[in-house]
């Protein structure tokens, strides 16, 4: 539409994305690296998704509609389904990167715990999920005309954006819990993750009726927010205590290092 | 850019980016550290392994992101905006002073589409429309002077202007070329008689606009009654179309054309800006218009020996090849240049057999020159070469000039010859030839006459040889004052103005060869032509009665050149590799900037060549030119029994000559005397429809998204300083850690 569009959808899709690497990925080297280490598992992960749907539109009937919806369904339900193999193989190779990290470092401790490697990994399976929904349409928004000479709906840019924002944080909920289940032998948690990303990818064919689509995503990201805070370590009265402010006596009452 | 490439920059930057970061740093980690002798080796097989594995994700990914930009076909894209297939625009025309024609923004004119009713709906667009710029569409009958120069002076709120051409000719008739054509490089100036300069005496083109002629800053696009148009008016009708007199909402149906020139000002400017020579690679941002012109001779001439050749007396035929209209390379010229060519080639058909078997005393030039519409372009070159003796004849070698203008509208039979009356005072030549032609035409359907009224000679490549010597000659014409063909250098100037028609249900081979009413009134012109160059040239008024013109090659030739090119007999007149410039339109003979001849300019060429010259037997090898001949290898046609077509190889006098103004030889950009006009160059010719939104809405999505950007910063900041109360419970004694 203009450029302002398209900076305003830019913002929208990865404002709090841009805001949490800024804020806490991008001082430690060590985030960076599993950061775009878990970007490129996802890709790997699309990458065969879109080998085996690619494979299966050549050999299929291209005329019959019916066929190639079918054939949409199978290559979104596979690509779910090969994320959080790929989620799961990375926090496999995360669980082993730390032990060989571990002997080559000369400090007793872990430089980064499993919690924060969730954290790191979900976000970057966010970003680089973030980026191939939304940058087509992103380069499309600059021109001069917006959607709808053939009748579809106007608010086609819009919706993406929040659509990309709403999955770029369910990513880094959905890390959180997942390698919390894993580490703590949770398979339903894991389950879970599974179902509500399915549920998630397959709401996206309501669209064009934005609002099916929109609202029980959002829903379903609050849902998730909270459990990934309370999979994190978080719990009600951490919460009270900051949002009234005590939490420097908290701080000084148990004696605990900054 | 387009939104294509601009894609793989994007994919390239990302692919970049992430190599650029793995490979700082991912593989310094076991570098970087001073490393015990007991993971020393385990270092070094780490880093091998570190780098393996960084290479082959890279491969990886740049290989993943460069297939997927590959992929093309954005269907984002196709929902937003719809390409026009068929748009002709209007282009920059430089000469010495000034520029005309249109120019858009290097990004394209955007404006809301508005259907133009009638001259009092401009209101809407100059003045009280409230969503400027405004995209006027117009049909034919509104592309007026009047309407035109309105939206020229409003041009802050006309963002472009697009033309509904009809697919039948408009009744009335109009021209968009000045009213007085070439009046500044004629032999008519203030030094040469003074009552006669400026079209004095008679306005040649009195329907003119001098629309051709205007500089406008809005792009200007001609468009055909297609699907495309349908779409158009139908997007003006849902959104534009305000109801009751309330005003259109938002999103709007809007267009956007492409039609940036590079050249400005005037010739000498972008002649300049032509030779910077700042980079490798130079940008030109204009050329020259220059084509070549088609001569041939009777008797042969020696092509290599330049200059006067002693008693050589030449009798010059003249003809036009080209047009022009308001828009780019839309020129059919059918009544402007078309038919006087055509019945100078019949006329050449017609003579061929009398001039090898009596040749007359005389040789008789055909020139068919290039480039006239353009203040003589070719004409003046041809002028210019005899004068430094750079062409196989000299001025001194021309005895008359007998030159066929505008000669295909002829009402009741009449041709009108022209000459110079300033001239012709001290000529007895000129009387001679008159009485020629008038004692050629008896006998024949057609009668010629002089106007009656001393009368300067119509825009005629014969001007440029009286400016150079006082030659006697007559121009033919079928108007005695003021131009009978009412859409002189249009678009509609086309077959059917010419009265071209075929009974329907034939095909395309039997129109070929269906001879119509206006080919046989040509084939009347062409054989007063032809007997009269014979007499003029010295032969024997007593052959006159057998050289007769034949209509049925008239008409072929009228058939291939407006109707359809691609024609079985044109085929097999030309070489192989020319077939694909055959096509199944009407011919263009806008001139051009090509260094190489045109397709027009070559299959005039090839016609003549096969009109008077001969077969000879010599294989593809042998056959190419020599001092006297030139040899062409024409495919020929299939015989009966097989598919392929047996060349042959046409030996005849037929050559060309290069049309270019002898002022851009000279480097004088800025004269007066010769043809300055030069074409600008441009990079994009396009245009497309979409829908734009209301800029409150544009403005309020940036507004949600810094909101989102803020809301977000500010939130991340807070829960990051207070991360470990947040994040506390259910964390181990400090000293470990999993």
């Amino acid at each position: 539409m203009t450029a302002s569009v398209f900076f305003g959808c830019t913002f929208i899709a990865f404002g709090p994305a841009i805001a949490l690497f800024l804020f806490t990925i991008a001082r430690e080297p060590l985030r960076v690296i599993f950061l775009i280490a878990g970007a490129f598992f996802w890709l790997v992960s699309l990458l065969l998704a879109s080998l085996v749907w690619f494979i299966s539109v050549q050999i299929s009937n291209k005329d019959s509609a019916a066929q190639q919806k079918g054939l949409l369904v199978f290559g979104v339900v596979l690509s779910v389904l090969l994320q959080e193999a790929f989620r799961f193989a990375y926090y496999k190779l995360l669980k082993k990167a730390n032990e060989g990290l571990l002997t080559l470092s000369q400090e007793e401790t872990m430089p980064i715990s499993i919690r924060q490697l969730a954290y790191v990994s979900g976000l970057g399976f966010g970003f680089m999920s973030g980026a191939f929904s939304v940058v087509n349409i992103l380069a499309d928004s600059v021109g001069p005309g917006t959607i709808g000479i053939h009748g579809d709906s106007q608010h086609y840019f819009l919706s993406s954006a929040f659509m990309t924002m709403a999955i770029i944080l369910l990513h880094m909920f959905w890390g959180v819990v997942f390698f919390d289940g894993c580490e703590k032998q949770r398979w339903w948690a894991v389950a879970a993750v599974v179902a509500s990303h399915l549920i998630v990818s397959c709401l996206t064919f309501q669209n064009p009726e934005y609002v099916g689509s929109l609202v029980p995503t959002y829903v379903i990201l609050f849902l998730m927010g909270v459990w990934a805070f309370y999979a994190a370590g978080g719990s009600l009265r951490n919460l009270k205590l900051c949002l009234t402010c005590k939490d420097k006596d908290f701080l000084l009452a148990n004696h605990r290092p900054r | 850019m387009d939104l294509l490439s601009s894609k793989w920059l994007v994919n390239l930057l990302v692919c970049c980016l992430f190599v650029g970061e793995l490979s700082s740093h991912g593989c310094r980690c076991p570098r970087s550290r001073v490393i015990s002798g007991r993971v020393r080796a385990r270092a070094r097989g780490g880093s091998y392994w570190c780098t393996s594995l960084l290479l082959f994700v890279c491969v990886c990914v740049c290989v993943y992101f460069i297939f997927l930009a590959g992929v093309g076909c954005n269907s984002v894209e196709k929902k937003i905006y719809v390409n026009l297939n068929y748009t002709v625009p209007c282009v920059r025309l430089l000469n010495a002073t000034h520029q005309i024609g249109c120019q858009s923004h290097l990004s394209g004119n955007v404006g809301v589409l508005h259907v133009l009713e009638s001259e009092e709906n401009l209101d809407w667009v100059l003045h009280s429309g409230l969503t400027p710029p405004y995209l006027v569409i117009l049909e034919s009958s509104l592309f007026t002077r009047s309407i035109m120069m309105k939206l020229k002076n409003g041009s802050s709120r006309v963002a472009g202007v697009a033309v509904v051409t009809p697919n039948a000719n408009p009744s009335q008739g109009t021209s968009p070329h000045t009213s007085c054509p070439n009046e500044n490089t004629g032999v008519y100036t203030e030094n040469y008689d003074p009552t006669m300069a400026r079209c004095n005496v008679t306005v040649w083109n009195p329907l003119g606009t001098g629309l051709s002629y205007e500089e406008f800053d809005f792009p200007i696009f001609a468009m055909k009654e297609d699907n495309d148009t349908q779409v158009i008016r139908q997007c003006y009708m849902d959104h534009n179309r305000a109801g009751n007199g309330s005003t259109p909402q938002y999103p709007l149906c809007a267009m956007q054309l492409y039609s940036h020139m590079s050249a400005v000002t005037d010739t000498a400017t972008c002649m300049r800006r032509n030779n910077i020579n700042f980079s490798l690679s130079p940008e030109m941002v204009c050329d020259p218009l220059s084509d070549f012109n088609v001569w041939a001779s009777t008797r042969p001439l020696n092509n290599t020996a330049k200059g006067h050749k002693e008693g050589e007396s030449v009798v010059l035929a003249a003809a036009r090849l080209d047009s022009r209209s308001f828009f780019f390379d839309i020129a059919p010229g059918a009544e402007s240049g078309v038919s006087g060519f055509v019945a100078l080639l019949a006329a050449a058909h017609a003579l061929r057999n009398a001039t090898q078997e009596a040749p007359p005393p005389r040789n008789i030039l055909y020139a068919f020159f290039h480039g006239e519409t353009f203040d003589y372009i070719g004409s003046s070159r041809m002028v210019y070469d005899m004068e430094k003796n750079n062409f196989a004849v000299d001025l001194d070698n021309i005895h008359s000039v007998l030159e066929v203008g505008q000669v295909g509208l002829h009402a009741e039979s009449r041709l009108w010859l022209h000459s110079d009356p300033v001239s012709r005072k001290n000529s007895s030549v000129n009387e001679e030839l008159i009485l020629r032609l008038q004692s050629a035409a008896s006998g024949l359907n057609v009668s010629v006459e002089e106007p009656g009224f001393s009368q300067p000679l119509p825009p005629s490549s014969f001007q440029r040889f009286l400016r150079a010597r006082p030659i006697p000659g007559v121009v033919i014409e079928d108007h005695r004052s003021a131009f009978t063909n009412s859409f002189y250098e249009s678009m509609y100037d086309n077959a059917e103005y010419l009265n071209i028609s075929y009974p329907p249900d034939l095909t395309p081979d039997e129109q070929l060869e269906y001879v119509t009413d206006t080919a046989k009134a040509l084939t009347e012109v062409a054989t007063v032509v032809a007997r009269t160059l014979y007499i003029q040239a010295g032969g024997a008024e007593s052959r006159l009665g057998s050289i007769n013109a034949d209509p049925q090659m008239v008409t072929r030739i009228l058939y291939g050149f407006l109707v359809r090119s691609n024609n079985s007999w044109f085929q097999q007149l030309i070489p192989s590799d020319l077939v694909s410039h055959l096509t199944d339109r009407p011919t263009n003979f806008y001139v051009g900037v090509a260094q190489q001849p045109g397709k027009p300019t070559l299959l005039v060429q090839y016609l003549l060549a096969n009109l008077t010259g001969s077969t000879v037997n010599v294989s593809q090898d042998d056959c190419w030119n020599q001092r006297m001949y030139s040899y062409l290898w024409v495919q020929g046609a299939a015989p009966p029994n097989s598919t392929e077509r047996v060349g042959f190889c046409m030996r005849s006098a037929a050559r060309l000559s290069k049309a270019l103004s002898p002022a851009f030889d000279l480097h004088e950009y800025t004269s007066k005397d010769y043809s300055t006009w030069t074409e600008s160059r441009w990079k994009t010719i396009k245009g497309r429809i979409f829908l734009v939104a209301s800029h409150e809405l544009e403005m309020l999505t940036l507004g949600v998204g810094v909101g989102v950007l803020l809301t977000s910063l500010m939130l991340t900041y807070i829960m990051s300083s207070k991360a470990d109360i947040l994040f506390s419970s259910g964390r181990e004694p400090a000293n470990a850690t999993y």
